[in-house]
């Protein structure tokens, strides 16, 4: 099976590629990147006008399954991902129960290996049930196939059980995921704190919370001499610690979500509570420090932080209403609306924070279209425009928080290991 | 749409003739007692029976008590599909028992204003009768209720409206008859 | 005799969930109206056939005789029919959730749901859910519109204008939802509002409401021509964030004493119920500048203005 893509704009951060390129994929694989190449193949994809890049590897999804298959499984969460121009995938371990011995990574891999559309990593939990008091066994977890450690929805309080954490984790070459969030400084708080809270009579969530935590956590790492990655960046003070510690040459990589440098807390006067995600959607100062982080490289990475609820979880009060967005279908969308058509972001530094960057942290040979390579391809339309609408979301829930918003950018196809796994109705 | 017409009806002094009137029909049917009180229906009807129970006062020489009734609020069509209602004071700030109570409005046409007066006033205690004063009757009455002192009768049909402007409301007194062509079929 | 003379009403509203979303014009027609039925309540049969085969329902989350009672009664002025539901504080664990009770009670035809919730934002969920107007009584910390007109209504009705009135609210302003309505209420209507807490209990940010914050009650008291109590709920304490009950007395509460000090006129209001010897003294509650219990009259008109705009609402909604 040969397919051709012709005439599209090749953008390949990793090759320094960002010009128009036809693309040949040959069973399975990048087999060549020319300017013009004139073959007989199976398929040909016109890509004129079209951006080619290399599917996004997204390190932060919610597959909820085992255990919560009502709000997402890895069947229906790989198609989403197919549909965003997500290739790859790194599932977080809060599922039910959760990721955090070597039969539940053999579990969930032989689920994924039935199931899934995409590739899909496996993270383990730091702590047994993720609790915070017990560390996994993490050498198991390593050899069964976990690339990644977090405790992701939680933050190990314990300073010392994180520090024998990050250790482990630099020991058996496991990237270390921290959720940062001090909850006895957060605790119960529903949306940020501040004017909007205040307004609405909500309880409200510090950015104190978050970067307290962020601070904490550089410091263990710097301590065990670690590398560590920061999730879902939410706030300024948070940014102005990364950029500290990357200074200093404490091995620290940062991740944001579509969701932070695009809405505010001001979206929520309405008690939306597909808006209601923790960390929270921070005030416009918090936005904007968020988006300079992103063009100065404080931020190296954008993941979506999918996180998939049931209608019966989500309209519902406030208070009780869960947290979380879902974000596969739409994060690339987002990132071009806010970030190339805004002129803050190249195209070449938005597939390196989407697909390259990730690859990177998480050692993985993807996020690339080098020869040789899967071929793993996502083709956009740079500016096409389109609305947000519950219907038209192939996940299992649709809570986005960007439900109603006009995005503009949609993935025309998709292309995993060589097939052409998703292509837009036309 | 169709046109307007208007025909005069009372003039100025024609209306305050109507009310010199009726007020001695009044005080000739109320000889017995002077033991009563005019309330008018608002807006219109409270105006006339200020000026009525000015005219008593002149003619006879007392203190007679004015309230205002406003029946908004005792309306049969409120839940009905139309124009939101305005919502004014009722002020009656005597003791309506045992007396006799002279209504007031500017026009009696279909009855229900003055069912719904009936059942407001009521509301209020209970009176020794209720007498009713109307400056113009057009007729169509739609429930069983009749005028006790009226000051003209006025034939119409349901295509016309008349108009009662007062000087405190309206800057002019002035009676008038407006008619609604329909060019069509006119029903 | 006064007469008065309304401008061309306009009520646009199917439900009222707080007074951010009413306009200067909405709150006033609600105290226009208000004044007309004011004087219902003083005559010797009560009652006006204006909602008559209407049907209120009283559904409250939160144990409160008051707020329920003035609301059954306003309904009954009004010749309403009156359903009272009372129920344990929800919980997403058990039972029917809010948005499905919302609509079996409109499956039931009822025409207006009062609410009262603990969680904020409770009542404009209810209310996007059924097609029936929903009245707020009351949403966690958020806001409590119909206590906000009444304790506007009262104001005007002593000062005849609010527009430039000074006005302070004292007490638990982080946890008040009388606050809130409060403050949207009187700025829209042009009043200068302070509010004075602890420092812990004024919530971030609240400034930003066109408002002034201060720790200091002297200067709350100082200038103002009306102060708004407010009941001290020291179970709400999650923390020790509050200070000890004599402790707040002491520094915060309204005594003879202070009001000396405060211009002799000055208006007492509470929303009740009263904390006697902890957020006021017996004596300014019973004083000769307190309104307290005219409030609580008060407010049955002004409920029954917001129950009869409601019941009028289809007609001024625009297609």
């Amino acid at each position: 099976m040969k397919i051709l893509i012709k005439n599209g704009i090749v953008i390949d951060p990793a090759n320094k590629i960002n010009s128009a390129m036809d693309i040949l994929i040959d069973q399975g694989k990048i087999s060549g990147v020319e300017k013009i190449i004139n073959i007989d193949v199976d398929t040909v994809i016109d890509a004129k006008d079209k951006i080619v890049m290399p599917g996004i590897v997204d390190m932060h999804v919610h597959l909820r399954e085992p255990g919560r298959e009502d709000k997402e499984t890895i069947a229906s969460g790989t198609k989403a991902a197919a549909k965003g121009g997500v290739t790859t995938i790194l599932a977080m371990p809060n599922t039910l129960p959760a990721i955090d011995g070597a039969e539940m990574v053999d579990e969930l891999k032989n689920i994924i290996g039935k199931t899934a559309n995409v590739n899909v990593l496996i993270a383990g939990a730091i702590t047994m049930g993720r609790l915070g008091s017990e560390l996994c066994d993490i050498a198991a977890l390593k050899n069964h196939g976990a690339i990644a450690l977090t405790d992701d929805g939680s933050s190990v309080d314990d300073a010392d059980i994180m520090l024998k954490a990050l250790a482990r984790a630099k020991k058996d070459k496991l990237v270390l995921i921290c959720h940062c969030e001090d909850k006895s400084l957060s605790e119960k708080g529903v949306v940020n704190l501040g004017v909007i809270s205040t307004r609405l009579g909500l309880r409200g969530i510090s950015n104190e919370s978050e970067y307290k935590r962020v601070e904490r956590d550089i410091g263990l790492a710097e301590k065990a001499g670690a590398s560590i990655h920061i999730a879902h960046v939410s706030c300024k003070e948070s940014v102005e610690i990364i950029a500290n510690a990357k200074k200093k040459g404490i091995k620290v990589t940062a991740e944001t979500a579509p969701h932070y440098f695009s809405l505010s807390e001001e979206g929520l006067l309405d008690y939306n509570t597909n808006m209601k995600i923790n960390p929270p959607l921070r005030s416009k100062e918090d936005v904007a420090a968020i988006k300079q982080a992103l063009r100065q490289g404080i931020i190296d990475i954008i993941a979506s932080d999918h996180a998939p609820h049931t209608e019966n979880e989500k309209d519902i009060e406030f208070d009780y209403a869960e947290y979380g967005t879902i974000g596969l279908e739409t994060e690339l969308a987002v990132s071009v609306t806010e970030l190339i058509h805004t002129g803050l972001l190249t195209w070449e530094s938005l597939v390196e924070k989407m697909c390259y960057g990730p690859a990177k942290v998480l050692g993985i040979d993807k996020g690339t279209l080098g020869i040789g390579r899967d071929a793993d391809i996502a083709i956009v339309a740079p500016e096409k425009e389109w609305e947000v609408t519950k219907e038209c979301f192939v996940s299992r829930s649709n809570n986005s928080a960007f439900l109603g918003k006009k995005l503009k950018g949609a993935v025309e196809h998709t292309i995993y290991k060589g097939n052409i796994i998703y292509s837009m109705k036309p | 749409m169709g046109f307007q017409q208007e025909t005069n009806i009372l003039t100025k002094e024609e209306i305050a003739r109507a009310i010199t009137r009726i007020s001695h029909e009044i005080l000739e049917c109320n000889k017995d007692s002077k033991d009563f009180a005019v309330i008018g229906i608002r807006t219109r009807g409270y105006i006339l029976a200020e000026r009525m129970a000015e005219a008593i006062g002149k003619i006879d020489a007392m203190d007679v008590p004015v309230g205002a009734l406003d029946i908004t609020l005792y309306r049969d069509d409120l839940s009905d599909v139309g124009d939101q209602p305005v919502v004014h004071k009722t002020e009656i700030d005597f003791d309506i028992e045992g007396k006799t109570i002279i209504l007031v409005d500017d026009v009696l046409y279909t009855g229900r204003t003055i069912r719904c007066a009936l059942d407001a006033l009521i509301d209020f205690g209970r009176p020794k009768s209720i007498q009713l004063a109307i400056l113009i009757d057009r007729g169509h009455r739609e429930l069983p209720i009749r005028a006790d002192y009226v000051g003209k009768n006025l034939p119409t049909s349901q295509k016309e409206s008349v108009q009662v402007k007062l000087k405190e409301i309206d800057g002019e007194d002035r009676v008038f008859i407006e008619r609604h062509e329909n060019d069509q079929n006119g029903k | 005799m006064t007469r008065t003379v309304n401008k061309k009403s306009q009520w646009t509203h199917k439900d009222l969930l707080g007074l951010e979303y009413l306009s200067k014009e909405d709150i006033e027609l609600i105290l226009d109206t208000a004044d007309s039925f004011r004087e219902i309540l003083d005559r010797p049969i009560k009652k006006v056939p204006a909602l008559r085969g209407k049907t209120v329902v009283n559904l409250f989350y939160e144990p409160s005789t008051r707020t329920r009672v003035s609301f059954e009664i306003a309904a009954k002025r009004l010749s309403a029919d009156v359903i009272n539901i009372a129920t344990e504080t929800s919980s997403v664990k058990k039972g029917e959730t809010l948005n499905d009770t919302g609509k079996n009670i409109e499956a039931l035809k009822a025409d207006i749901i009062v609410v009262r919730h603990n969680c904020s934002g409770a009542a404009a969920m209810l209310a996007r859910h059924v097609n029936i107007s929903v009245v707020n009584a009351g949403d966690g910390w958020h806001e409590h519109p119909t206590q906000g007109l009444l304790d506007i209504f009262t104001l005007r009705k002593k000062t005849g204008n609010i527009k430039g009135l000074n006005v302070s609210i004292v007490g638990d302003i982080a946890h008040s939802r009388v606050a809130r309505s409060n403050i949207w209420g009187l700025t829209k209507l042009g009043a200068n509002v302070t509010v004075c807490a602890p420092g812990m209990l004024i919530p971030p940010g609240i400034e930003n409401m066109g408002i002034r914050a201060t720790e200091d009650i002297g200067e709350a008291l100082s200038n103002a021509d009306a102060i708004n109590v407010l009941r001290m709920q020291f179970e709400r304490d999650e923390k020790g964030a509050f200070p000890k009950q004599m402790e707040y007395f002491k520094k915060f509460g309204i005594t003879d004493e202070r009001l000396e000090k405060a211009k002799k006129d000055i208006i007492v209001m509470h929303p009740g119920p009263i904390n006697r010897g902890i957020e006021i003294s017996s004596k300014v509650a019973d004083g000769a500048n307190s309104v307290i219990l005219e409030q609580v009259t008060n407010g049955i008109a002004v409920r029954m203005a917001v129950l009869f705009w409601l019941s009028q609402a289809k007609k001024g909604l625009s297609k």
